[in-house]
């Protein structure tokens, strides 16, 4: 049984060794995903006693052969050393370092997504293309011209572990698609980050995460359909992830510094820590919300706390916040849909909920505002 | 990343500046429009922006459904007025910007006397399959 987990996991450490002995990047990333196909061939059978020293061996052997084909096609006769070099050992630097050049701030975030998940994940092109639902030449043009462009990046240079977090983020969102569990491999790479940064926001990052990701259960419909918070099934929400996230959680906040992600992390943790909706302390989440405005003044920011206040301090209130908000705003029109339900004008919501129906960003959104629309006109019609 | 996709119509777009029907151009400009369509797609693959393009037959039939045990009803070949979807194609670009100016250079497509067509191109964005993991 091939252990893909294993050898996905080493693939970071053994570029960070090979562009360490003085490969390129884009040269060593090649190298190691041809050794991960021959592992992928050859391990079921027989796994190495040593997984890291073998794939490094093997990724070698592929970029002397490759370098080999490259020098007689230019027919020049150089002699190529057949021996790895006595090069330093690999840290978790390597690694750490690998994030960074793969989330360069030079980079489109959709091209640092690709070349994280390649490169860091250690997924195929493939597996990649299946994910983002685009055809397999079209993913390996973008990540190896996101090759191309870090290429000139110095491996040693400093890394904005930010622009990591992000990359990070935007993967997780992505979620579940194709044979990919995309939301998996964000808390993985994420958990990997915070073991070898022991950075606060890393962590907020990571309990942000694995708060969300136990309510997924819970969160879909077997049709795909979207449940809200109120109305999600607890009793299938993931408790040991949650136990896992609250710790996590815990931790960073008894450091000093405060960050966006964990304001963020703060308040789904107080949503799990509700056994029934109705118990949810929006109190103490309207007073997250005003934190994390403090943080980044994000007009979302601004209209999710709209409806904490609505929970908080009633739906006059909470209509009263959200008129400050920006109305062109994404969302802003589902928000105002239920607070006007909230607060018993149903004639509005059922307007307002098929309004933001019709601008909905997606179609488990669509169909959700569209059900609430026909649920309230159904009422109305008595 | 954001998908859309650009629709060519034989009927039911606004009228193109350079409108000589394609049956009318001479066999070197049908070829020209070709590669350049087809150049077009290849250079998006190499952006990593291309997801799909496929050409429609312009013959077709409304189909539906007509009640237990019944054959479904058909009604064709579509009348003169209806619009026609001539073909698509499906990119996966970063904002709304580049999308526009792709359609642009598509719509640039060479046509009668070797000049752009200056056809209009629908741009539709997909309504995205997955909901954001973090709004619930």
């Amino acid at each position: 049984m091939l252990d893909e987990l294993l050898l996905r996991e080493l693939t970071p450490a053994v570029i960070g060794v090979l562009v360490r002995r003085g490969v390129d990047f884009a040269t060593a990333e090649d190298a190691v995903q041809e050794a991960l196909m021959q592992a992928a061939l050859t391990w079921p059978d027989r796994q190495p006693a040593d997984p890291k020293g073998w794939l490094l061996t093997v990724a070698w052997r592929k970029f002397l052969d490759a370098r080999r084909s490259e020098v007689s096609r230019r027919e020049r006769e150089l002699r190529v050393e057949v021996e790895p070099q006595p090069g330093p050992a690999e840290t978790a630097d390597d690694t750490l370092r690998l994030f960074f050049l793969c989330a360069h701030p030079s980079l489109t975030p959709a091209s640092a997504v690709a070349l994280t998940l390649r490169a860091v994940g250690g997924l195929t092109t493939r597996q990649i293309a299946q994910a983002y639902l685009v055809p397999e030449a079209t993913m390996a043009q973008r990540i190896s011209r996101a090759k191309r462009t870090v290429g000139g990046a110095r491996f040693s240079e400093p890394g904005d572990l930010a622009t990591v977090l992000r990359v990070l983020y935007l993967v997780f969102n992505e979620g579940y698609t194709g044979n990919v569990d995309l939301a998996a491999e964000a808390i993985r790479l994420t958990r990997q980050l915070t073991s070898m940064t022991h950075d606060e926001e890393t962590s907020g990052l990571l309990a942000l995460m694995l708060l969300h990701h136990a309510r997924r259960p819970a969160r879909t419909r077997s049709d795909g359909s979207l449940v809200p918070l109120t109305e999600q099934n607890r009793s299938r929400w993931d408790t040991s992830l949650i136990a896992e996230g609250v710790a996590v959680l815990q931790a960073a906040l008894g450091r000093d510094r405060l960050g966006e992600f964990h304001a963020q992390a703060a308040i789904a943790a107080l949503h799990a820590d509700a056994p029934r909706a109705e118990e949810t302390d929006w109190v103490q989440i309207v007073g997250w919300y005003d934190e994390l405005l403090r943080l980044t003044e994000s007009p979302v920011v601004q209209l999710n706390r709209s409806i904490a206040i609505g929970e908080a301090d009633g739906p006059v209130a909470g209509l009263a916040a959200l008129a400050t908000v920006d109305p062109g705003l994404p969302r802003h029109t589902a928000a105002s849909a239920y607070l006007h339900e909230k607060a018993g004008d149903l004639r509005a919501a059922a307007r307002l909920y098929a309004d933001a129906a019709r601008s909905a960003p997606n179609l488990a959104e669509r169909h959700h505002l569209t059900r609430q629309a026909a649920r309230i006109s159904q009422v109305l019609r008595g | 990343m954001t998908k859309y996709l650009f629709l060519k119509h034989y009927r039911g777009a606004p009228e193109a500046v350079n409108a000589v029907p394609m049956d009318q151009w001479t066999p070197k400009e049908v070829d020209d429009h070709m590669q350049y369509m087809s150049d077009f797609a290849t250079r998006l693959v190499g952006t990593g922006e291309f997801v799909d393009s496929q050409a429609l037959s312009s013959e077709g039939t409304f189909v539906r459904y007509d009640g237990e045990g019944r054959p479904p009803v058909t009604d064709g070949p579509f009348a003169e007025t209806k619009d026609l979807i001539a073909g698509w194609m499906v990119i996966d670009v970063d904002t709304y910007e580049r999308a526009i100016a792709l359609a642009g250079e598509l719509s640039a497509a060479p046509g009668a006397g070797g000049k752009p067509i200056h056809e209009w191109l629908e741009v539709r964005p997909f309504l995205s399959a997955p909901a954001p993991t973090v709004t619930e």
